[in-house]
């Protein structure tokens, strides 16, 4: 590989060091979840004064709104990193492209969930054709695709690529599908309803929405390690350092 | 055994029609899929002129397509049982050229019977004829890409037991924006609209997906097979 | 939801907290919905890991059990 990359980034690639590295960072980053989560739900659901159109079922938005970032910036991950499972061939980025998409399918179900929640009180009714909720759907498929294509392979490295490449091809057909929805929507004279009534946020509504953001992101990061460590074993169960954790688990 | 170029793709086409014909049994399967479910949608919605003349193009557009997805999933199938598709990717021609021509074949001998019949189907609904040859462009562009983009997912599921229902999966994020484009070009036709803007999209799709998806499907293909 | 702060027998205030101005219906299931989901998304590698590692284990004490029986062959790796 190329030599401009550091040394310890080649030492983070080898699967142990990874394990012990992820099992570091998990704590924290669950951490920093709970606590930007207590932090934005109390601003949000307490501080945050009420909508003065939509009251209080705006208050949907802290969980709404950082969901659907996630499940789009999950997707963007496990694309990178999918690329670089194919070019590369590393193992972890296998690990990481792979053990992403449950989580962002997850993220991208409760966005059309709580967004069908908010859509019922609001625009009286559970689902609307729009852009962005069709996008949405989608990116569900989608994250549902590679996760049925990885588990159809009973090698699961070559899953593991082949589901990559299906969501390679998933990050230049999600933009399509949003314009030609948004293309049909004029196309039907369908409803041109925005999610904000109004474009500009007051801070009290802002802040939480960050802390929340943030909490989300950490929460990820907190997952995705939970997710690979467990993988990792799964792949690696039948080298020495594996049995060594099998053991000292069994001793505990 | 270095055959030229055209010489091969002619063979590599010539051999796969006549399989299909040799089993034109199968052939016949899609077509007869497409009418079952064309003839039931009148019964399950009544026989209301107005309605079955509004909803016609789409029926039949999505008809078609779940057609092609029946017989998407046999397209490499019998290849990779007798190890042929190995041997292609072997073979010193490029094998995304390969794989376009039995990508080509495919279609001809699915796509094509439907297509054919599409009239028939769409005039069962009562479609206006005003509408008709926005219908007929449109599959005629829709189909093929359809083919291009399944052959890609078909690839790579080359090396699971079990993929049909994955297939459709996989294939429904990719085939919206098609069903969207070719609804519209026939919507807009029945309406009186101009229908040229949604056709030129198919159109610029289909060039983009001509170029490209033999190339992906050989990518995937080499992944599926690798072992 | 009258009745439900009634069984809870809370003060008015935060009564007020749980009816969401009339929206509690759709605010506290998109809340639910968000917490289950992610519980469960927690819940599951963690039963993952330990189904892993019992597996591993049964392989383990299945292998040596069986150098135990025929000591002569060699071990496999």
């Amino acid at each position: 590989m190329a030599k401009w990359i550091p040394l310890w980034l080649h030492k983070l690639g080898s699967p142990p060091t990874f394990y012990r590295f992820a099992g570091a960072v998990r704590p924290w980053a669950m951490g920093l979840a709970l606590l930007f989560g207590v932090i934005g739900l109390y601003g949000g659901l307490v501080l945050a004064p009420p909508d003065y159109q939509q009251g209080d079922a705006y208050r949907i938005i802290f969980i709404h709104v950082p969901s659907a970032w996630m499940s789009m910036f999950v997707y963007a991950v496990m694309g990178v990193s999918g690329f670089i499972a194919l070019v590369w061939r590393l193992k972890l980025a296998e690990v990481v492209a792979m053990e992403s998409a449950p989580i962002g399918a997850a993220f991208a179900f409760i966005t059309l969930a709580t967004g069908s929640l908010w859509g019922k009180p609001m625009w009286g009714t559970w689902w609307t054709w729009d852009a962005r909720l069709t996008s949405e759907l989608v990116l569900l498929f989608l994250y549902l695709g590679v996760i049925g294509l990885y588990h159809a392979f009973e090698d699961r490295r070559q899953g593991a690529r082949a589901a990559s490449f299906l969501a390679i091809i998933g990050v230049i057909n999600v933009p399509i599908v949003h314009y030609s929805v948004v293309w049909w929507n004029t196309l039907h004279q369908g409803s041109t309803v925005s999610i904000f009534g109004h474009s500009k946020m007051p801070w009290e509504m802002l802040w939480p929405l960050l802390a929340m953001t943030l909490a989300t992101k950490c929460y990820y990061a907190a997952s995705l390690c939970r997710r690979a460590r467990t993988d990792i074993l799964a792949l690696e169960s039948g080298k020495d350092w594996v049995r060594e954790i099998a053991q000292a688990e069994a001793a505990r | 055994m270095n055959a030229p170029l055209p010489r091969a793709c002619a063979a590599m086409l010539r051999r796969d029609l006549m399989l299909a014909w040799r089993r034109r049994g199968d052939l016949a399967m899609p077509v007869l899929y497409a009418v079952i479910v064309v003839v039931l949608f009148p019964f399950a919605l009544g026989p209301d002129l107005a309605l079955l003349q509004r909803i016609a193009g789409g029926v039949v557009l999505v008809t078609v397509l779940l057609a092609m997805l029946l017989a998407l999933d046999a397209m490499f199938a019998s290849d990779i049982e007798d190890g042929s598709l190995e041997q292609l990717v072997l073979a010193p021609q490029p094998l995304a050229l390969m794989l376009g021509m039995k990508i080509l074949a495919h279609w001809i001998t699915t796509a094509l019977p439907l297509i054919v019949i599409a009239p028939l189907l769409a005039g069962m609904l009562h479609l206006p004829a005003a509408a008709m040859p926005a219908l007929l462009l449109a599959l005629l562009l829709a189909t093929p890409l359809l083919s291009l983009l399944g052959a890609v997912l078909v690839a790579l599921t080359a090396g699971t037991r079990r993929s049909g229902m994955l297939l459709a999966l996989m294939l429904l994020p990719l085939c919206v924006p098609v069903v969207i484009f070719a609804a519209g070009a026939v919507t807009a036709a029945q309406e009186g609209l101009p229908w040229f803007a949604p056709v030129a999209w198919l159109t610029a799709a289909l060039i983009l997906a001509v170029v490209l998806a033999p190339l992906a499907c050989a990518a995937a293909l080499r992944i599926a097979l690798d072992s | 939801m009258s009745t439900l702060s009634h069984f809870f027998a809370l003060s008015g205030e935060a009564a007020a907290f749980f009816r969401m101005g009339g929206y509690a219906g759709y605010v506290w299931p998109a809340y639910a919905v968000f917490f289950v989901v992610l519980i469960a998304d927690n819940v599951a590698p963690r039963l993952r890991r330990r189904r892993i590692l019992r597996e591993l284990r049964g392989r383990l004490a299945r292998q040596v059990a069986r150098e135990r029986r025929s000591p002569s062959s060699t071990p496999a790796p």
